[in-house]
């Protein structure tokens, strides 16, 4: 039931209007996000991601479609559902430079409606909670950009929204403050059933450590959807090892590896040849219809004189995916994508 | 142990439901939230007495000097102290309160501002509160600077009804400046001009340097209108012996223009707000930053 569901969306379009032609930015995306999911979309800039987001957290209308968040439409329900959420944009400036760090966040404790001691009280608890007790007292405009944005991710989570949405979060980051954060989120939504995340990220590791299911995004649509695990598997039905040996195998060698029964090919691991794994070593790239034709590689290797020394399952990356499912990388932008990711 | 503590209430939906209470008391809650960062702004930032209040005081003073030298009766002298004083309530609604959104949307509160759960009416409100604190010590330095300085007497005799034409000033001031400031929300950036444009014309037509009635027929406009006008034309009547001559029509009447003034500019600026909400929503006006 789509009131049951953290985040529906069926066939969302946003058209902005621009010159010399309307720009889509949303191009009739589908999304159902569980109750306590940590949900991704993971795509390049311009791909739509912001977009949604602010159609969700009620800043945007969609040009067509329908969504809901937290069961509240987000055209008609907008009061209900700014109850319920919070959103924390990467390099956000919000607030007053001249307030110190507890007078903001009690500023926007305000804003949701936290009495006064309550509100203090929370103030308190988060500011432990994300590491700024050094900092409490500190004007919000000497921080520095980590501290800054522990700051925002605090005050995301000041009114205990069901529904946080994350944009690009650790945009800016260096990788401790950017760990610092993710940890954050992950405590967070463990803290208690039923909340649910929304990333924006167009870091691949970042939304394959945090997320439950991804959904890649490009030009305003999804391309594909799901856990990690399954992503990758989309891209690669064959299962490929990297599997190191003393020496090549004698008679016959990677002929006569690629001739088992179950293996779809056998070939030097790297471009350099078999050498590239080292002078006392060679890698071999091996691909198999799956994984039980291992076992007679192994034994075939054995039997042809090469003893094993490492053997490695190759995993495709989000970005292999996105690759195969684009035609490009991340960082070669698409057309139109401008105005997509404002 | 991360210290998250765990969900207040048990689903969304009973998050969601908020009784009435509930909703006033976060809006006046919000309202004091908005007020906080401008009230101590007082103390943290003190360059404001320089330039709230002294550079401010030097136009006053340029007109006080041109009186004296044209031999005009010496409560003119006091109709610019008053006036100089009341500018300050207008320079804060049109830079404060009507291009607020602007600067907001430019420091990127504004979409928090919008995702969170209080009417936008509640932040321009407590805008408008944190900003007469301000704004009313600027106003009372100018008239005391202006009554050492230049000599000037006050004679109140109806304290009591100088400060509820003072109140009744301020709700539709700052009321058109909610009205104003939701106009950013139609028209972006250009909003920000529009207050340029106002900031001088009401200068004039407001009468802050002289009393309206010299400007003939066109000072009935004007009361019907501006409620700076209308408020400082009642003021001075009671303020300075003598002045209700040079007033436009009698201060109960013009307390009367004010309450109606107050009540439509209100109510008009929720209006406006709601309406004007949902247009940027959706033409995407709240977060396109070029607008």
């Amino acid at each position: 039931m789509p009131d049951d569901l953290a985040i529906h969306a069926r066939g969302v379009t946003r058209v902005y209007k621009a010159k010399p032609d309307p720009v889509t930015a949303l191009g009739g995306v589908d999304l159902d996000v569980e109750p306590g999911e940590y949900f991704g979309l993971l795509g390049p800039n311009g791909a739509g991601k912001t977009t949604l987001i602010k159609i969700l957290t009620t800043l945007l209308i969609p040009t067509s479609g329908t969504a809901r968040v937290a069961g509240f439409d987000v055209v008609t329900e907008t009061a209900k559902i700014r109850r319920v959420i919070n959103m924390v944009a990467g390099g956000e400036q919000s607030g007053y430079g001249l307030l110190n760090v507890r007078e903001q966040l009690w500023m926007f404790s305000q804003f949701y409606g936290l009495p006064n001691r309550e509100g203090w009280r929370r103030v308190d608890e988060l500011i432990e909670i994300v590491g700024l007790q050094e900092q409490r007292q500190q004007k919000v405009r000497s921080l520095s950009t980590g501290q800054r944005q522990k700051l925002n991710f605090a005050r995301g989570l000041l009114n205990d929204p069901w529904v946080l949405f994350l944009d690009e979060p650790t945009l800016g980051l260096d990788v401790a403050a950017a760990r610092d954060l993710r940890e954050h989120t992950l405590a967070w939504k463990a803290a208690a059933p039923g909340r649910t995340l929304l990333l924006t990220t167009h870091y691949m590791v970042e939304a394959e450590q945090l997320c439950d299911r991804i959904a890649i995004v490009d030009r305003g649509m999804i391309l594909a959807l799901g856990t990690p695990e399954e992503l990758r598997r989309r891209v690669q039905a064959e299962s490929i090892f990297r599997i190191e040996l003393d020496r090549l195998p004698e008679n016959g060698g990677l002929a006569a590896l690629a001739s088992l029964p179950g293996v779809l090919s056998a070939v030097p691991a790297d471009e350099d040849g078999a050498e590239a794994a080292g002078a006392d070593r060679v890698a071999l790239k091996v691909a198999l219809a799956d994984d039980s034709a291992l076992t007679s590689v192994v034994t075939a290797v054995a039997e042809r004189g090469s003893h094993l020394i490492g053997l490695a399952k190759s995993e495709p990356s989000l970005e292999d995916v996105f690759v195969e499912l684009v035609g490009r990388g991340f960082g070669e932008d698409g057309e139109g994508s401008g105005a997509a990711s404002q | 142990m991360s210290g998250f503590r765990a969900a207040t209430a048990r689903n969304p939906r009973e998050a969601a439901d908020w009784s009435t209470g509930r909703i006033i008391r976060t809006n006046l809650r919000a309202i004091m939230g908005r007020a906080y960062p401008r009230i101590i702004g007082l103390t943290r930032e003190p360059s404001w007495v320089f330039f709230e209040i002294l550079l401010p005081f030097l136009a006053v003073s340029a007109f006080v000097f041109v009186y004296r030298a044209l031999g005009a009766a010496e409560e003119f002298v006091g109709f610019v102290v008053l006036g100089g004083a009341m500018t300050a309530f207008w320079l804060n609604v049109v830079w404060m309160m009507a291009a607020q959104f602007y600067w907001e949307k430019d420091q990127g509160n504004l979409e928090l501002y919008f995702t969170a759960p209080m009417h936008l009416m509640s932040i321009l409100a407590g805008m408008a509160i944190g900003g007469l604190v301000l704004t009313s010590s600027r106003a009372l330095a100018v008239i005391v600077i202006g009554s050492v300085l230049y000599g000037v007497s006050y004679q109140i005799e109806q304290p009591l009804l100088l400060a509820a034409v003072f109140l009744l000033t301020m709700v539709p001031l700052y009321g058109m400046g909610m009205l104003f400031a939701s106009l950013f929300l139609l028209w972006g950036r250009e909003a920000f001009h529009l207050a340029q444009l106002l900031q001088e014309p009401i200068y004039f037509l407001g009468g802050v340097n002289f009393p309206i009635r010299h400007l003939g027929v066109v000072s009935g406009l004007v009361v019907a209108t501006l409620p700076l006008a209308v408020g400082l034309d009642a003021m001075r009547q009671l303020v300075f012996p003598g002045a209700a001559s040079q007033g436009v029509l009698p201060v109960g009447t013009e307390m009367t223009i004010l309450a109606v003034m107050g009540v439509v500019f209100l109510i008009g600026a929720r209006l406006a707000l709601g309406w004007l909400e949902t247009l940027a929503r959706r033409e995407g006006r709240l977060t396109l930053r070029w607008q």
